[in-house]
């Protein structure tokens, strides 16, 4: 499943907001088709790196390409090729599912027959036909998570970037999500996920975990556990979460 | 192409699906005009007044009659004793009083002088001055009257025409007003929010990401507001005309376009808020206080320019209301051509481009 291909690459990326250091010089490679959880504690500097990457903000120093765009000059070229879904939510509250669907396949270009095949084969998929045209106000968290995953790559991005995506959502829907991210690797998208959830992270191929602004660690799950000695996420990240200086 | 249809799409069934903003937006405009048109007026209109008539002959009784009858007084009270004079008007029933002293018709035939006076509450100054220069001008007719045609050694004929609005209608002054503030509180009140709204609750950020030009996704954003703006411009238009017969005397391609031009300024400066603050209330409250309150004061719809102290006629240039609403009562009240105009428009067309500039600026600024 694990191509060579590289579709994320920084070196040295840094990013200061005055004095400052959100994002320290921090290194790393992501394959495609990979599922790669970024993790830290509050306060880490994930947010601003996932927005370098994501080409909304520019870098201070250091170089980093995602999907082969150079994010301090090709940012509008790199946000053609991401899908981008954030805890915060990501779908138009007074908009009908089917009208979100249309939304989002208009402005990542799609065909308007494209958006009619994917936005049927979507809601049919997530099982939704009824609530199609329902206002995704009064839809339930799990489902507005579910739908917001589907329509972040819904255009086939090479990359979808997770922004803590099931923050506040319950067990069963979350195992529901992550069983739609598998689903999505499978087609060739390489996932870019930040989590609090330690079990979430068992499912990545690899972790990074940032502390104050660097990158502390970075493998995969099974090799973190070998080298801090747990037999957890969880006691890998406390390990390393109880070094940070930084408050939140 | 298709991607901007999008989004204004979008932005639409946000604007028409929102019952709230969609009431203030077409509600609003309604609702002030009826309400300048029919309850809140500053012409003086069946005014209570009292007379104290001492004399009680057949002049007195004839001018007695002659102010009930006029359109501008009802004679509600008569009184009989001069102290009662106060309390009428500690109790509010009347607004004016006249007083005539005993044998005025006889002083008026063999003396050829007598007197009248009028008592104002000027509690409210500007209301019993008019009341009483109506009130004079129903002594001068009568006076006319009995003069005939006697001839006089020396006589000063009175003759004053009101230009523009001969019959002195307040639509004249308060339709080109409410325009001026619908306009100013709609584009930039709803801009800013709608906005702001998308920053407050995160969906900004999915916009940003998106191949969208950040700067488009914010024009976007204010193209169905001026096109509602438009609309509203419309209803005001035709409610003025076929409600309150106020006439269009000049050209109407002209008053809207110029009405366009004003939109853009009040829709960057929506702009400009929204890029300033994070959220809705404080977004409304700027456009409240810090736009609405000015435009209010310095249009010169509700207060003079003129007589204002010299550094607030100064402040009023910064306001844009001031340059459209003297574009909009131009137009429509003199019939005049974009020749009167040229300097207030210019005006408009640079202030709109400050904001925007600001707007578009700070906005790059915000993602940097």
């Amino acid at each position: 499943m694990l191509s060579q291909e590289t579709v994320i690459k920084t070196h040295n990326l840094t990013k200061t907001f005055g004095d400052f250091i959100a994002v320290n010089a921090i290194t790393f490679e992501v394959k495609a088709g990979e599922i790669f959880g970024f993790l830290g504690a509050n306060g880490a500097g994930k947010t601003t790196a996932m927005r370098i990457l994501c080409g909304l903000l520019s870098p201070t120093s250091g170089e980093a390409s995602v999907a082969g765009y150079d994010v301090y000059k090709e940012n509008e070229s790199i946000k053609k090729h991401i899908g981008y879904m954030s805890q915060k939510f990501s779908l138009f509250e007074n908009l009908t599912v089917k009208e979100n669907i249309e939304f989002f396949g208009g402005i990542y270009g799609l065909s308007r027959k494209e958006i009619k095949e994917k936005g049927n084969d979507l809601i049919h998929r997530l099982g939704m036909e009824k609530e199609a045209e329902k206002l995704v106000g009064s839809l339930p968290l799990g489902w507005k998570q579910k739908i917001s995953f589907s329509t972040a790559i819904l255009h086939q991005p090479k990359i979808v970037f997770l922004d803590e995506p099931t923050g506040g959502v319950d067990p069963i829907t979350r195992r529901q999500f992550w069983d739609m991210i598998y689903e999505a690797t499978d087609s060739g998208i390489t996932v870019f996920v930040t989590t609090h959830y330690m079990d979430e992270a068992e499912y990545c191929n690899r972790v990074s975990i940032m502390v104050d602004g660097t990158i502390s660690a970075l493998d995969t799950p099974n090799n973190l556990k070998h080298q801090f000695e747990t037999d957890s996420m969880e006691g890998v990240f406390l390990k390393l979460a109880r070094q940070a200086k930084r408050g939140e | 192409m298709k991607l901007f249809f999008a989004f204004i799409r979008k932005e639409f069934w946000h604007v028409l699906r929102d019952t709230r903003s969609l009431i203030i937006l077409l509600g609003l405009p309604v609702m002030m005009m009826l309400l300048f048109g029919f309850a809140l007026s500053n012409e003086v209109k069946n005014s209570n007044i009292g007379i104290l008539d001492l004399s009680h002959d057949e002049s007195t009784i004839q001018l007695a009659n002659r102010f009930d009858q006029s359109r501008y007084f009802s004679v509600i009270k008569k009184l009989t004793r001069e102290s009662e004079i106060g309390e009428a008007f500690r109790k509010n029933e009347l607004r004016m009083v006249a007083i005539f002293p005993p044998n005025f018709q006889d002083n008026l035939s063999h003396n050829k002088q007598t007197q009248i006076r009028f008592i104002g509450d000027a509690t409210d100054p500007n209301t019993s001055n008019i009341m009483i220069n109506y009130a004079s001008a129903i002594i001068r007719d009568y006076q006319n009257e009995i003069l005939g045609e006697q001839k006089l050694l020396y006589r000063i004929e009175l003759e004053s025409s009101m230009l523009y609005n001969p019959k002195l209608s307040s639509a004249f002054n308060f339709v080109p007003g409410v325009m001026t503030l619908i306009l100013m509180l709609l584009g930039a009140m709803m801009t800013s929010v709608s906005i702001v709204k998308e920053k407050e609750k995160g969906t900004m950020e999915i916009l940003l990401v998106s191949p969208m030009r950040p700067i488009m996704v914010v024009i976007t954003k204010a193209i169905p507001y001026l096109l509602l703006c438009f609309v509203d411009v419309l209803l005001i238009l035709l409610l003025a005309y076929t409600v309150l017969d106020m006439p269009m005397r000049g050209n109407i391609a002209l008053l809207l376009a110029e009405s366009i031009l004003f939109i853009f300024t009040t829709l960057s400066l929506g702009l400009l808020i929204s890029n300033l603050v994070n959220t809705q209330q404080v977004a409304m409250f700027i456009s409240l206080v810090g736009l609405l309150m000015p435009a209010l004061i310095f249009s010169g719809f509700m207060f003079p320019l003129e007589n204002m102290p010299l550094p607030m006629q100064i402040i009023s240039n910064l306001i844009p209301t001031k340059w459209f609403y003297s574009i909009v009562s131009t137009i429509m009240v003199k019939g005049l051509g974009i020749e009167y105009i040229w300097k207030q428009t210019l005006i408009l067309v640079g202030m709109t481009i400050f904001y925007l500039t600001i707007a578009l600026k700070k906005f790059k600024i915000r993602l940097e």
